[in-house]
């Protein structure tokens, strides 16, 4: 069911009201006066997006001629997209990494980017599929420069350009492979047409371009060369943004588009899991290994998050209803162990100028509360039980199990475990068992101190939601009859 | 209450570290001795209620029938569940850690240094070995398995040795790794199972024997049993997988050695004996051979190690190993064609568990006890000791008349670790002889030469430090105060009861002992 642009917009709500924030933030930092008001009225906007999402019913139709769909998968990956993006903002309010007179156009590139992902995570036709990803690429350029004085600023926001736009080229050229073989940008229609092609070879060229685009994304190896650099060179809080909001949205837009396209009955029309599948070997290991040697936490968590990105794919590789919800399940608890882990990151940034891990020495003993909360999301992120962490890994590795398929992964994967755990380790070694009698106790920032807390205790609460929150996400799988 | 007992074991100790957090934001938490009470206080009742389970323990009684056994659903969706319950197996090992934890909090009082944070890392410690004992659910064991990785870090990494920061992170990367592939085999047996999936222990005996599968030309069950083995073997430490050990048993402080010693490395055998045993008895059979030669090398090698050392902890620490190798050998005669073999090697193999774990923590506690006064634990010193003169010279000699009732200890944890006869260390290393020996000969008797080795280095080690001329160094050392005495005495007098009269330990092991074996024996 296809639904006319004029009948579409009382189901695009949320992202008109973002839109009025744009434009808002744009208009009140333009007058001298007015610019203390950007922040409230953020927050202000932000609270009503979220109101206008909760009350916003899933559907299958298809909004403005085919472009979009709000269903539930879109909804869902919404709220995880807004949390983090509100998190990311309220925190940057007080954080010294982003100059205090660019602080609004900070906001607004973030609207944008927030703006394109709800695209992202909704899109059903190629064109929008394009059009989402350079509307969250183009502005997370300019927000990793943003540090317009610092010289690695600069050379991250100009390597994320160069990989940028090389990537989108290239995944551009294989949607027009795609649409010369069928004809259409629906991906609806996509697969329909898809299944009488014989052409093999022109089959898995665009399926592998188009999965450049979405590698770089979500930052997957070998598309992942911009991630360290831009990681250690954007302002702290750009980098926390950048590691898990667009990431999510980006799995979106690969769950729709392989599940689209490529399956048909429940079974793979074209052998991309086994591609999948090797990407995601490569991704967990390559990511972790190099993660070993990093002093910067900065780029140590970037190298941890493409290792993260790798367990998420395991999921991907395998064709079932479990193993989506199992991603959008690990994503949820990805969202908070990571957040938390780099929200201490800015606040240690901030009090203390830690960039490296050495700077961290001693802390553990002098800042004890907000250092159990690091300990905490650290051994999520290592994936130790009694923390979620550790679930999502496990809902992740039973699809294996489930369908038989790729054991092998299985063991690659809980090695690359062992492997983050040492890293991650690291910086528990040096907060804890290294003393640091000169460091000085400093006022945390309230607001900062909040959310770390309220992130960071997600890793043990979870079981108070675990199951339900299963149950909910399986649901919502089952009910979108992707399979 | 006697279904709450088991849970009441398990989370005291969790309640335990609630209440000094309570206390930390308190005014009360000028005083640091009030912690220590706490923990004193948490493992004390700790200890009684395992007494009174022990006392209410009917050892004929199966899981299913027990008055103790809990079972609820946990997370429906995934078929986990809250299932506890205690046998023959676990009790002893509940009685061990209960008694220990209460014991190192004694041992640890001196602790200065960030106390808080030590003790309650102490009773989550204690949370999850009680939980592992005592948990008949695989998912449930497997977290408190691993719950208790991080506190045993913290605990070896900021109040250890010199070397405690390599030690730590050796310890947990190489349980890690184990216990990661214990979750494989996990989950394997989850989803093969042939009637539904279960994490439900008693339900998979039935079970698992019977799955169906191969992969990569392996049959499924073989595969299972070498993740679980790399698990256990670990924990264990089956050699070579034992170099862990000697660096964290070192560096760590004497409570954390006691309870690394006495307790953690019975979770290795305790596995097998409850999971993998039952489960996969027809790899235990293909498997006992391997088994009883990896117990040979441990007993061995473990032993040719300790001659080596001139660290009397390191001595103690390697003597761990070797004396595992007892247990492992007991194990492995499961399979003894003579059921009176098998249940020999089997019951040794247990009360082995039992007896290493008091006897151990005396040696450990002891060697404590000297190391606080003298500073130095050396029995010769090294050869690039950084005083010239010192190097390689002998470092004690003579304290036998300087502490006599140090000494008389001394003697006594010593004799029961090289199996003096009259001994509890010898009851059961005997019996784990007579099982090996009714099922592997030849390995057996190469196996008998450990008992040579343990005495060569234990008895140099107390000639070196206690008898000889006096060195005059050491005529400052006090003989052990009334708080040591507290500490010691329980685990003497059970290495002495035990070595008399086994009756009390034989009576509750051996009935789940004898089910054990008509599982694995039906599978020959």
């Amino acid at each position: 069911m296809i639904v006319s642009n004029i009948n579409s917009l009382s189901s695009y709500l949320p992202e008109l009201m973002i839109l009025v924030m744009i434009l808002v933030t744009f208009l009140y930092e333009s007058i001298k006066s007015y610019r203390k008001y950007v922040f409230p009225l953020l927050c202000f906007g932000m609270i009503s997006v979220s109101l206008l999402l909760y009350f916003s019913s899933p559907s299958q139709f298809r909004i403005f001629e085919g472009m979009l769909v709000n269903d539930s998968l879109s909804i869902f990956l919404k709220w995880v997209i807004i949390i983090s993006t509100f998190s990311i903002i309220l925190i940057s309010k007080n954080d010294n990494s982003i100059l205090k007179d660019i602080k609004n156009e900070y906001y607004a590139m973030l609207l944008i980017i927030l703006l394109g992902m709800f695209a992202m995570v909704s899109a059903t036709n190629l064109l929008m599929v394009y059009l989402a990803i350079e509307m969250v690429s183009i502005p997370s350029y300019i927000i990793s420069g943003i540090s317009k004085d610092d010289k690695e600023s600069n050379e991250a926001a100009l390597k994320y350009v160069i990989f940028g736009s090389f990537a989108s080229g290239i995944m551009l050229f294989g949607l027009s492979f795609i649409y010369g073989l069928t004809g259409s940008t629906d991906i609806y229609f996509i697969a329909d047409s898809l299944s009488q092609t014989d052409n093999q070879l022109l089959l898995y060229t665009s399926m592998i371009f188009v999965l450049v685009g979405f590698g770089y994304k979500i930052s997957m190896v070998p598309f992942h060369y911009w991630t360290p650099d831009v990681y250690q060179g954007a302002p702290i809080t750009v980098t926390a943004f950048l590691s898990v909001a667009p990431k999510a949205a980006g799995f979106a837009i690969m769950i729709r588009f392989f599940y689209s396209i490529f399956v048909i009955d429940g079974s793979p029309s074209v052998d991309w899991p086994n591609i999948i599948a090797i990407f995601s070997a490569l991704t967990m290991t390559i990511g972790n290994i190099l993660a070993l040697k990093q002093n910067n936490i900065k780029r140590l968590l970037a190298y941890s998050s493409i290792s993260h990105v790798g367990f998420m794919l395991i999921a991907l590789s395998i064709v079932s209803i479990d193993s989506i919800t199992s991603i959008l399940f690990y994503l949820v608890f990805y969202m908070f162990m990571n957040l938390s882990a780099f929200f201490v990151a800015i606040y240690m940034s901030n009090e203390y100028d830690a960039n490296n891990i050495e700077d961290w020495n001693g802390i553990g003993l002098k800042v004890p509360f907000i250092s159990i909360f690091m300990v905490l999301s650290l051994a999520s992120l290592a994936g130790l039980p009694p923390t979620s962490g550790f679930i999502g890994k496990v809902y992740v590795l039973r699809n294996l199990f489930s369908e038989s398929q790729f054991l092998w992964l299985g063991i690659i994967a809980i090695i690359n475990t062992v492997i983050s755990l040492y890293y991650y380790f690291k910086i528990v070694k040096s907060m804890y068992f290294i003393e640091n009698e000169s460091l000085e106790i400093k006022e945390a920032d309230r607001v900062l101190t909040i959310i770390i807390v309220l992130f960071s205790s997600q890793n043990i609460l979870f079981y108070f939601y675990w199951s339900s929150l299963w149950g909910y996400l399986k649901n919502l799988i089952i009910n979108m009859n992707l399979i | 209450m006697e279904s709450w007992i088991l849970t009441l074991l398990i989370f005291l100790p969790v309640m335990g570290v609630l209440v000094m957090c309570v206390v930390s934001m308190s005014n009360l938490s000028q005083n640091k001795d009030f912690y220590k009470y706490i923990a004193l206080f948490t493992t004390g009742i700790q200890l009684i209620l395992s007494g009174f389970l022990y006392l209410n323990f009917d050892p004929t009684k199966s899981v299913l029938d027990s008055p103790f056994t809990v079972q609820l659903d946990w997370i429906s969706s995934f078929n986990i569940q809250y299932y506890i319950g205690v046998d023959g197996l676990s009790m002893p090992m509940v009685l061990l850690s209960a008694l220990l934890s209460f014991l190192c909090i004694g041992i640890s009082w001196s602790i200065t240094k960030n106390v808080f944070g030590y003790f309650a890392l102490f009773l989550l410690l204690d949370a999850g070995m009680m939980g592992v004992f005592l948990s008949l659910d695989f998912f449930l064991f497997y977290i408190f398995w691993e719950v208790m990785l991080l506190p045993m870090y913290f605990l070896i990494g900021m109040w250890g040795g010199p070397q405690r920061h390599y030690a730590a992170i050796k310890f947990f990367l190489y349980t890690l790794f184990g216990s990661v592939f214990m979750l494989l085999g996990m989950l394997a047996l989850f989803y093969y199972a042939p009637d539904g999936n279960t994490f439900n222990l008693i339900a998979l005996i039935e079970q698992a024997p019977r799955i169906e599968a191969s992969l990569w030309g392996f049959d499924m069950r073989f595969l299972i049993w070498i993740a679980l083995f790399i698990g256990f073997a670990i924990k264990v430490p089956v050699f070579p997988f034992h170099t862990w050990l000697p660096l964290a048993h070192v560096e760590a402080p004497t409570a954390i050695s006691v309870i690394l010693a006495g307790v953690l490395l019975k979770m290795g055998t305790y596995g097998l004996l409850r999971i993998s045993y039952p489960l996969l008895p027809g790899e235990v059979v293909n498997f006992a051979y391997i088994l009883a030669f990896l117990g040979i090398v441990n007993i061995l090698w473990g032993a040719t190690c300790a001659i080596a050392q001139i660290d009397l902890k390191k001595m103690v620490a390697y003597s761990s190993v070797s004396h595992m190798g007892y247990v492992l050998l007991g194990m492995a005669s499961i399979v003894a064609t003579e059921p009176a073999g098998a249940e020999a090697g089997l019951n040794g193999a247990v009360m082995q568990m039992f007896n290493h774990g008091t006897i151990t923590a005396m040696l450990f506690m002891l060697v404590g006890v000297l190391y606080d006064q003298a500073h130095h634990r050396w029995i010769v010193f090294p050869d690039d000791y950084k005083d010239k003169e010192l190097a390689g010279k002998l470092a004690f000699g003579g304290i036998a008349s300087q502490m006599p009732i140090f000494n008389g200890f001394i003697i006594l944890a010593f004799f029961a670790g090289l199996g003096l006869p009259a001994l509890s260390g010898f009851i059961s290393e005997a019996l784990c002889f007579i099982g090996g020996f009714s099922a592997f000969r030849v390995l057996t008797i190469i196996g008998t030469l450990g008992i040579l080795l343990n005495a060569i280095y234990f008895l140099r080690a107390y000639q070196r430090i206690f008898q000889g001329p006096f060195n005059e160094k050491y005529k400052d050392l006090k003989d052990m105060t009334k708080k040591d005495l507290a500490i010691i005495l329980p685990l003497a007098f059970l290495t002495l009861l035990f070595g008399v009269y086994p009756q009390p330990l034989m009576n509750i092991i051996s009935s789940s002992l004898t089910d054990l074996i008509n599982i694995v024996q039906k599978a020959i």
